[in-house]
């Protein structure tokens, strides 16, 4: 028994090492890597020069330099303003990565030699799956600990609940590459791409609509946004994060992509949790049933 | 003991049935040929053998086990159809990839795939991509990997269609060393001359059906015609000849009938030196696969017309 389930692992490790390979010849995740790098260091120059604004605009009115809640709300909304923007960096990479690894080899074929052997279809999308997800949890940390870090060092704001937020917005990327590799099972490359930025268009939308009507108070819009976040919970996860990251308040002085009107509730984390585990379920089971 | 058997497969893929009703059986170190025309359901034979394609209905057994059993399947080797794989890897990273998900690792596993790169004649070739591959080195790479595990039972599925005679002749070749080392092989192929030199047994597979199985290297079954030249033949020698077989004729200076096996060859030679006959040539012809090929093949489809 414990020999059998370290074969298990071995198995799903050499799967998950082979995905891995590919993932760095196929130099999908170096245009990742360089376009984020490109990314914080255009992020690093603007905060650079906007907090040398605000340092002389702040020399002007008080000498002492205090730092006032103003100059706080400036850098937190540079901060959630970069994160925004990695959040959409990772959902596009959570979803493209994995996108084809399932449904490509399945029409090419090359899945049959990976299928016959003394692997269980399991551990194939198992082993997969960690691949994908050892490269994106790294991917994630670093943008966004290079977002979050920049400002620390060159503001000295620190971002609030960065250690509940950072976990969060890590569920939404997985969730995302669960659901991409899940949609390999059945469709081909481009409806799996089609599906999962649908799926995310959704809750996208749905998220606004549910901003919306808080404001206006209309109960029927905040509904429509339960019910999308039910279906996709992408963009509940990135709500709830930047509320986390967000002092008291200022969330909901107006609405921004990052403000939230209406919080979604912790049970979405449970619910995204259950998600992912459920849409890894169903991949297994689908690609264990499926002829090839 | 069977190492394959199958009960009434079929196989529906929607409307379409690809595999109508297959019941055979594979002995332990035969070399089986699985043989049949374009879209006759050879691949979906192999594929439920492997569990990769579940059968709508039937039962089929490999080394004993239900098909898609793990145990099993460390004993088998594969060479799918229009072979394709992770072409960024080299050679020899994709020998190693496979070994390992056999379970291999090691000195063994390198030993292993050094010995299977000079087999295919791809030592050179080891550390470049298989991108840079042509279908041939794809193909025999194809077939090291299928061949890594010392496996019981090899599937290829037509390992000749992208290579040249000589890329051939080395498959044909290595076909008969694994044989001689007790590996089974099912081999599906459209190729009839391939199928002739290595093959002990072949099933002719029509539309999902099997129509006909022939013994290949077994001499008692499967000889059909005589050829004699004889030095004078008179009328009684030809009715003599009756009790060897039927059909006896001249055709030109030749005499010509059929038998139904090697087996009365010596006593014929001996009753016709009896009959003071001066025999100058006494040939028997096995009809060639692709004579067989032909006629099963046309004699089926005035079947499925009139079915
Ligand atoms: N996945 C599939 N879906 C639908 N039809 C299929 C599928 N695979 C094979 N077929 C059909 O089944 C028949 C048998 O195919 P195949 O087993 O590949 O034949 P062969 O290998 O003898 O050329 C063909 O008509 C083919 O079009
Ligand atoms: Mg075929």
């Amino acid at each position: 028994m414990v020999n059998g389930s370290f074969a298990t692992l071995k198995m799903m490790f050499t799967i998950a090492h082979l995905t891995f390979h590919e993932a760095l010849r196929k130099r999908v995740l170096l245009a990742a890597i360089v376009l984020g790098a490109l990314f914080i260091i255009i992020f690093g120059v603007g905060i650079y020069f906007i907090n040398d604004a605000i340092i002389k605009q702040e020399l002007r009115l008080s000498p002492s330099a205090i730092r006032t809640q103003s100059n706080r709300l400036a850098y937190n909304f540079l901060a959630m303003a970069g994160l925004y923007t990695v959040n959409f960096l990772l959902v596009m990479m959570a979803t493209l990565l994995p996108v084809d690894t399932l449904s490509g080899e399945i029409s090419s074929g090359s899945i049959q030699s990976l299928v016959v052997k003394p692997v269980r279809r399991s551990q194939i999308v198992l082993g997969k799956w960690l691949g994908f997800a050892f490269i994106m949890l790294i991917y994630a940390t670093c943008m966004i600990g290079g977002i979050v870090g920049l400002v620390a060092i060159m503001t000295s704001y620190d971002l609030p609940n960065i250690h509940i937020a950072l976990p969060i917005m890590l569920l939404e990327t997985l969730l995302l590459l669960t659901l991409s590799i899940a949609g390999g099972t059945r469709f081909t490359t481009l409806t799996n791409g089609v599906f999962v930025f649908g799926m995310f268009g959704l809750a996208f939308i749905g998220g606004w609509v549910e901003q919306v009507g808080g404001l206006l108070g209309n109960q029927a819009a905040q509904n429509i946004g339960v019910i999308t976040s039910l279906i996709m919970p992408s963009e509940a996860l990135w709500r709830l994060a930047a509320h986390y990251m967000q002092p008291n308040g200022i969330g909901s002085l107006n609405i921004t992509p990052f403000s939230s009107t209406i919080v979604p509730s912790p049970n979405m984390l449970l619910w995204a949790i259950g998600y992912t585990l459920i849409t890894l379920l169903l991949a297994i089971r689908h690609f264990s049933q499926r002829d090839l | 003991m069977f190492v394959i058997e199958t009960q009434h497969l079929q196989k529906q893929f929607g409307n379409k049935l690809a595999v109508a009703d297959l019941t055979l059986t594979v002995k332990e170190g035969e070399v089986f040929g699985f043989l049949g025309p374009n879209g006759a359901g050879k691949s979906t034979s192999i594929k439920m053998l492997l569990g990769l394609v579940k059968p709508s209905t039937g039962n089929c057994w490999v080394l004993g086990w239900p098909p898609g059993n793990v145990q099993a399947r460390c004993k088998i080797g594969f060479l799918p159809e229009h072979f394709r794989f992770h072409d960024w890897l080299t050679g020899r990273e994709f020998l190693h990839f496979h070994g390992r998900l056999y379970g291999m690792s090691g000195q063994a596993l390198k030993q292993r795939i050094e010995t299977l790169l000079a087999r295919v004649a791809l030592l050179e070739a080891g550390n470049r991509k298989l991108q840079q591959y042509s279908k041939g080195m794809l193909q025999r790479i194809g077939l090291a990997m299928a061949l890594l595990n010392h496996p019981h039972i090899v599937f290829l599925d037509e390992p000749t269609s992208g290579l040249d005679p000589l890329g051939r002749l080395l498959v044909r070749d290595i076909i008969t060393d694994i044989r001689s080392e007790g590996t089974t092989v099912f081999l599906n192929s459209h190729l009839l001359s391939e199928i002739e030199v290595t093959c002990n047994r072949v099933v002719f597979l029509k539309r999902g059906n099997v129509v006909r199985e022939v013994n290949l290297k077994d001499n008692e079954i499967h000889i059909d015609e005589l050829e004699l030249k004889l030095g004078q033949v008179d009328n009684s020698i030809l009715q003599g000849l009756a009790q060897f077989g039927s059909n006896a004729h001249r055709d030109g200076d030749l005499i010509r009938m059929n038998i139904q096996n090697e087996a009365c060859l010596p006593q014929l030679a001996r009753w016709l030196i009896g009959q003071g006959c001066e025999i100058y040539r006494l040939a028997a012809h096995h009809p060639s696969l692709e004579q067989l090929f032909v006629e099963t093949m046309t004699e089926e489809n005035q079947l499925t017309i009139d079915g």
